[in-house]
């Protein structure tokens, strides 16, 4: 893995979040979350509904204004440099559409063209056309498409411009084996590029595949992290699914 | 009966929502004002005109003519001096007066010599609106009266009956008509003719200022609830584009498409009035009243920054559409916004309505481009420039709401809704 130096010797983390909370009226959804992401690594936050990880996901996204605490994305500050943020992040929801009456094509170059101009929107749609593997379709409008054709547009478009940090949340909801499989591989080999990756699941069996490392949350609250070898060798459990439930249980 | 009473209460309770009463509360409470508009007219039709006179002439018609015009309308201010015409004029106008009427000297010496006498009609027309030609109407059928019992007084006088011949005697005057409005006289054209010949202008001027305002605000509407609904929103506002852009862009586009369809749609629309009107109208240019190269300039930017207004108060209201469904209904208040000044002004002058309904009026950003075309004619530049200020600022202020709202949570989480203590999130349900 590899990990950047920033000025004098001062390591540059991709993602730093610090005693992170987020508050709607008097409920907390989450709690005081710190944890960090180096470059290029595929780190995971898993937990079950409610534990705090949209939330999370759409506070780093820009998407919600944090309540409390830090986090920075390439040096870069969550609060105060939100407009350089969305330059180099790409966010991907749990339930994200995309334009129904625009074919696959045209929905690629719409959101190319918030990331570069002429040539530049060219080459990210033809890369992003071959991650999703849509062939002769991806020029049939979008509403034709199934819900796992959808969701491999969706991550193309998440990928297509390369960006330095993709929070993918639930990346592959209601995905058939066989289209996981694809939009899992499309994701580790983004990495390669050098983009750094958060994702969150439910399926444990997914988070073991590709995330290098992975933060447990529950109740708006990191419990446990470390990589999934660590985390299994500490529970003594045999997959992350045991660690989750060992990890949670008072 | 309890299957029944339970799909029964559960009907009720989805179907009584405030998005299906609201509209037609407001729709209620809008035809309830016009109700109140109409019944105050209905009332000053019922009355007697109030009037000037001018008796220059002291003959026996003339008298005759005085006092039948005496006895059925209110007169406020009476003279035998032309040079008084100004005097009455305002004597009547500050009366909420009609007209001033002249019944000049030679009137009874025409009438005997075959020639009709002339009734010199100065009008004070009060505003362009249908009912404020009532009054007008009103003293124009009492002269038609007066007219009839001058015939029936001439033909009863066995001497005048013999020196008039039949056709004098059965139209015994003539009206010559002069009108005063918004500072300016008009020789020759009554109110209602003013009136006949605007009504079309009337007519499609608001009914333009709707469409548009109706077709873009929807647009604009139905596009939040549609990014929402196809959760395409989220994915919109990680981009890396200014707030303000995607407001602006929003708006930009809303209004192109909203002014393209109402431009369809209008095109039919003023072809059929058109076909309704013919050629009852007068050509107003040729009395000095129409519209210069500025004058278009500020109806166009009083439309322009009209469709503005309405379109940053549909995206600010949009911001709360959770779906395709609701933001269909949001579209309601907008659509009544812009029917109230529509009714009203169609109805009324903006100036013959009481000041409380001039207040409301003016606070509704869709009013001005409405009347903007009435009060160029009539070279009332300051409610227009005021209209202009007000609708930038209003268009102003709800762009920069929007763009708020547009960097606020509420735009992703939902409004919430506080029951009993309890926050509830309408929208999105999970975090």
């Amino acid at each position: 893995m590899a990990v950047k130096y920033h000025g004098a010797g001062v390591q540059l983390k991709a993602v730093m979040v610090k005693d992170l909370t987020k508050s709607f009226g008097t409920f907390q959804a989450v709690k005081g979350v710190t944890f960090s992401v180096e470059e290029g690594e595929v780190f995971g936050l898993i937990g079950p509904n409610g534990a705090g990880k949209t939330t999370t996901m759409r506070m780093l996204s820009t998407l919600l204004q944090v309540t409390s605490g830090t986090a920075t994305i390439f040096g870069k500050d969550l609060v105060t440099e939100t407009d350089e943020i969305r330059k180099i992040i790409s966010y991907l929801p749990e339930e994200a559409g995309a334009y129904k009456n625009l074919t696959g094509r045209r929905y690629l170059e719409f959101i190319a063209r918030f990331f570069g101009n002429g040539e530049d929107v060219e080459k990210m749609v033809d890369y992003g056309i071959s991650l999703s593997n849509l062939a002769d379709r991806i020029d049939d409008k979008v509403e034709t498409y199934s819900k796992g054709m959808t969701r491999r547009l969706l991550v193309s478009r998440a990928l297509m411009f390369k960006p330095r940090l993709a929070i993918l949340d639930e990346l592959t909801s209601g995905l058939d084996v066989i289209s996981a499989q694809h939009v899992r591989r499309t994701v580790r080999d983004t990495t390669k590029d050098g983009t750094t990756i958060i994702v969150s699941s439910h399926n444990m069996l997914e988070v073991e595949l590709i995330c290098d490392r992975l933060a447990l949350i529950a109740d708006g609250r990191v419990v446990e992290m470390g990589s999934p070898a660590e985390l299994k060798d500490k529970y003594d459990a045999d997959n992350i699914e045991e660690v989750f439930v060992k990890a949670v249980s008072p | 009966m309890r299957p029944l009473s339970n799909i029964f209460s559960k009907e009720v309770r989805e179907l009584l929502t405030p998005a299906t009463v609201l509209p037609i509360v407001v729709l209620a409470i809008l035809f309830g004002s016009l109700g109140g508009i109409m019944g105050d007219v209905g009332g000053e039709a019922s009355k007697p005109p109030i009037i000037g006179i001018i008796q220059q002439d002291d003959s026996e018609l003339a008298n005759y003519t005085a006092m039948i015009l005496d006895s059925e309308s209110d007169v406020v201010y009476k003279s035998t001096d032309i040079a008084n015409i100004d005097e009455g004029l305002k004597a009547v106008s500050s009366a909420g007066g009609t007209a001033l009427l002249v019944i000049p000297q030679g009137f009874g010496d025409d009438i005997q010599s075959n020639r009709s006498g002339t009734i010199r009609v100065y009008w004070i027309m009060k505003g362009t609106g249908m009912l404020d030609t009532i009054s007008s109407a009103s003293l124009d059928g009492l002269l038609g009266v007066t007219d009839k019992m001058l015939s029936m007084y001439i033909l009863e006088n066995e001497d005048m009956r013999a020196s008039v011949n039949v056709t004098t005697a059965l139209n015994p005057t003539i009206k010559n008509e002069t009108t005063t409005f918004k500072g300016q006289t008009l020789e020759g054209i009554s109110p209602s003719s003013i009136s006949a010949t605007l009504s079309s202008q009337n007519m499609v001027v608001p009914l333009i200022v709707l469409m548009v305002i109706i077709m873009s605000g929807s647009t604009v509407i139905a596009s939040m609830g549609l990014e929402k609904e196809n959760k395409t929103l989220e994915t919109l506002l990680t981009m890396p584009v200014k707030r303000s852009h995607i407001v602006i862009g929003k708006l930009g586009g809303a209004a192109v498409v909203g002014l393209l369809m109402a431009f369809i749609y209008m095109l039919g629309m003023s072809s059929y009035l058109n076909s309704l009107q013919g050629s009852a109208g007068l050509n107003l240019s040729d009395y000095g009243i129409g519209l210069e190269t500025l004058d278009f300039v500020l109806v166009g930017l009083s439309l322009f920054l009209a469709v503005v207004a309405g379109l940053g108060l549909c995206l600010v209201i949009g911001v709360f559409a959770r779906d395709y469904k609701s933001a269909q209904s949001l579209t309601m208040p907008i659509t009544f916004l812009a029917m109230i000044p529509m009714f009203v002004l169609m109805m009324k002058d903006f100036a013959t309505l009481p000041g409380a309904v001039q207040a409301g009026l003016f606070a509704i950003p869709f009013t001005h481009p409405m009347m903007a075309m009435n009060n160029l004619m009539f070279g009332d530049y300051t409610l227009v420039v005021a209209g202009i200020v007000y609708e930038a600022i209003f268009a102003s202020a709800m762009m920069a709401v929007a763009v708020i709202l547009f960097k606020k949570d509420i735009l992703v989480t939902g409004r919430k809704k506080k029951r009993e203590g309890k926050e509830v999130r309408t929208w999105p349900r999970r975090r």
